[in-house]
């Protein structure tokens, strides 16, 4: 059986099925006849719960830090406390109902109690208790928990959806790939997976409906196929694939060192996005010629209150070190829509996407603005550092972000603390008012770099997380075509240049257009680099612009795509 | 054999030095149960403990019965006193 789904990472995988999901224990009040048998299920279900926790606590000692793993310490005291045992027993015996059941109403008890109580840490313990009694619990009833810590061997990881706290949870060792429910090519799955090298189809629908944990499935990433239970003509077929994807990376990494320029001689950059200093080391294995997009909002979300200015600089001068003097942006802080801090309160909108957000929510906030600019410009001095604002939709956004930024030089000249008071300074393109009034924007900015994902949504009217009109997003249409070469232009004329970071600037297709239209820079996923410089290798800048012309005369989004594809399987 | 101990720390008896406390506990043969208000509950349950929720300047009793009582008693207040509870 086959399923189809958006191909979101490169790669082929097959694997085994590990089903993560959030499992619904269904516990009645159903009563027993033999007592003595129910205690001896209830002890083997604590006993096993146990031996898992003990597990679970090895690994994170291993895996993180022995403070973390001391939580499962806890939780082992808790399912092997004396004290629920003897009140489930107690009930178990004297109104004969099943253990799941007298587990649960007894757990819970105790759960309320510290929920009662005026002390926020004992309001936490509820959760600690409720989690323990949830794995005995499914223990009781025989059903398997999804618990991605127990995870060794190698699997596909199968979801709904994958949130960032799933993947933070995922063993890098044994997940092979991932295959989810909903979801976009831009969609944090999509993205992790992307940035972890391993292959994922995303949007399938139905997969959870379709596999069993252990089945095994064929996870063909480029083409956006499951197949579920292969045959072995299948399992053959799609090694040999994969062989021939190997080997086409192979020829793509001979172009490592080499610099990004077409046939006809014209150069342009390509840069990759990462969201940490750890994924430094990607870039420079592909090649990057620099970093077009640093997104600092994972500092913010891995960490229980903001960073400090000091955490903020460690990190910035790691990456521009380890890039030695190639260029770096850094985006600043871009939370809101469908990123969230647990530690910042927001208000609930009605339309996320367009309310306070990223530089909006900063320029309200201006402690929190500072104490990253500050970092930054501590860090500039480190190397090559462009500082990026997020969300700009005016002018006046803008000189306000830079009113501030100038703040921060003369608070830190007073402090004697050394910056590079020329760092460049330069905007996020990504809603359509400021790709239409670029001209004036291209006066006070020092570069563009258009975001796709966010100019598509806002340009179209359609929201990206919102499957049913996941049709819209249209990269190739010639309406946002013309948005982007009205942003180029612009910048040109003004002598900046424009890049793009959004997961356009690394699609087959979209880049040989964007290169036609004069775009700079091409900021993709650092795995994409080397097949777009190889396939930039064998294209003529000449006749990408024609090309890119005639594009911007077409109606749709399908005939841009036919037709372009068309013109580049002739030119290979 | 009982004895009794005021708790000094502003969080008053919390989970860590708590939970030390029974695993503690756990360890011995004896019975050993803790007295706060009215209420008496066994050292050897983290649950039991934790829902007397005990706060600063309380005073709880210790009860060690059976052999080596005053030993047991005794490790028990090196671990009060290790955090600073008492």
């Amino acid at each position: 059986m086959r399923v189809k789904g958006i191909a979101a990472s490169n790669g082929i995988a097959i694997s085994k099925v590990f089903r993560l999901e959030t499992v619904v224990l269904d516990v009645t009040d159903a009563k027993i006849e033999n007592v003595d048998e129910e205690l001896v299920k209830l002890s083997a279900a604590i006993k096993k719960s146990c031996a898992e926790l003990q597990i679970i606590r090895e690994k994170t000692a291993l895996k993180l830090d022995e403070e973390h793993a001391m939580i499962f310490d806890a939780h082992i005291q808790i399912a092997e406390d004396p004290e629920i045992a003897r009140q489930v027993e107690d009930m178990v015996k004297s109104s004969k109902v099943n253990s799941a059941y007298a587990f649960k109403t007894v757990s819970e008890m105790f759960a309320q109690m510290f929920e009662g109580m005026d002390n926020e840490y004992m309001k936490e313990r509820a959760a600690d208790v409720r989690d323990v009694a949830r794995r005995i619990i499914s223990h009781l009833l025989g059903v398997t928990l999804s618990d991605p810590t127990m995870i060794n061997e190698e699997v596909i990881v199968v979801a709904d959806d994958l949130t960032p706290s799933d993947t933070a949870q995922l063993d890098r060792e044994f997940v092979k790939g991932f295959i989810t429910n909903i979801g976009g090519r831009t969609s944090h799955s999509a993205i992790m997976a992307r940035s972890l090298e391993i292959p994922a189809i995303v949007g399938t629908k139905n997969i959870l409906e379709v596999v069993k944990n252990g089945d095994i499935v064929i996870l063909d990433g480029l083409d956006g196929e499951v197949v579920i239970n292969p045959t072995k003509e299948e399992i053959t077929f799609y090694e040999q694939k994969n062989a021939e994807l190997l080997e086409r990376i192979a020829i793509w990494s001979k172009f490592v060192d080499k610099d990004s320029v077409t046939l006809d001689g014209k150069h342009v950059e390509l840069a990759a996005n990462i969201g940490s200093p750890d994924d430094v080391e990607s870039v420079l294995k592909n090649g990057g010629e620099g970093v077009g997009l640093y997104r600092t909002e994972f500092l913010y979300m891995n960490n229980d209150d903001f960073p400090t200015e000091d955490e903020q600089y460690v990190a910035y001068k790691m990456v521009l070190e380890s890039l030695k003097n190639k260029r770096v942006v850094i985006r600043t802080l871009d939370i809101g829509g469908d990123k969230h801090l647990d530690y910042l309160p927001m208000d609930e909108e009605l339309n996320p996407f367009l309310g306070h957000r990223a530089l909006r929510l900063c320029l309200d906030r201006i402690d929190l603005f500072k104490t990253q600019l500050r970092a930054l410009l501590r860090a500039s001095v480190y190397g090559d550092l462009h500082i990026m604002f997020p969300m700009v939709a005016t002018l006046n956004e803008v000189r306000k972000a830079k009113a501030v930024l100038n703040e921060c030089k003369v608070e830190l000249a007073k402090e004697n603390i050394k910056y590079n008071d020329d760092v460049k300074v330069g905007i996020m393109v990504e809603i359509p008012a400021v790709a239409i009034l670029a001209d004036q924007f291209a006066k006070e900015v020092d570069f563009f770099s258009i975001g796709t994902n966010d100019l598509i949504q806002y340009s179209f009217a359609a929201d990206r997380m919102n499957s049913k009109v996941a049709y819209l997003y249209q990269p190739y249409n010639p309406s946002l075509l013309r948005l982007i070469k009205m942003v180029i232009d612009a910048s040109h004329k003004e002598g900046i240049w424009t890049g793009m970071c959004g997961e356009m600037a690394g699609d087959q297709i979209a880049a040989p257009i964007l290169l036609g239209l004069g775009l700079d820079e091409f900021s993709m996923s650092a795995t994409s680099i080397l097949q777009t410089r190889y396939s930039f290798s064998k294209l003529s800048y000449k006749e990408m612009k024609v090309m890119a012309e005639k594009c911007l005369t077409f109606g749709t989004h399908e005939e841009v795509k036919a037709f372009v594809e068309n013109k580049i399987k002739g030119e290979k | 054999m009982r004895r009794e101990y005021k708790i000094i720390d502003e969080a008053g008896l919390h989970a860590r030095p708590a939970s030390l406390l029974v695993q503690a506990a756990t360890k011995f043969p004896n019975n050993i149960y803790i007295e706060y208000k009215d209420k008496k509950l066994t050292l050897k349950s983290i649950m039991a403990v934790m829902s007397l929720g005990v706060p600063q300047n309380s005073t709880i009793a210790i009860e060690v019965e059976g052999d080596n009582a005053k030993e047991v008693l005794q490790s028990l207040e090196n671990i009060l006193e290790d955090h600073r509870l008492v």
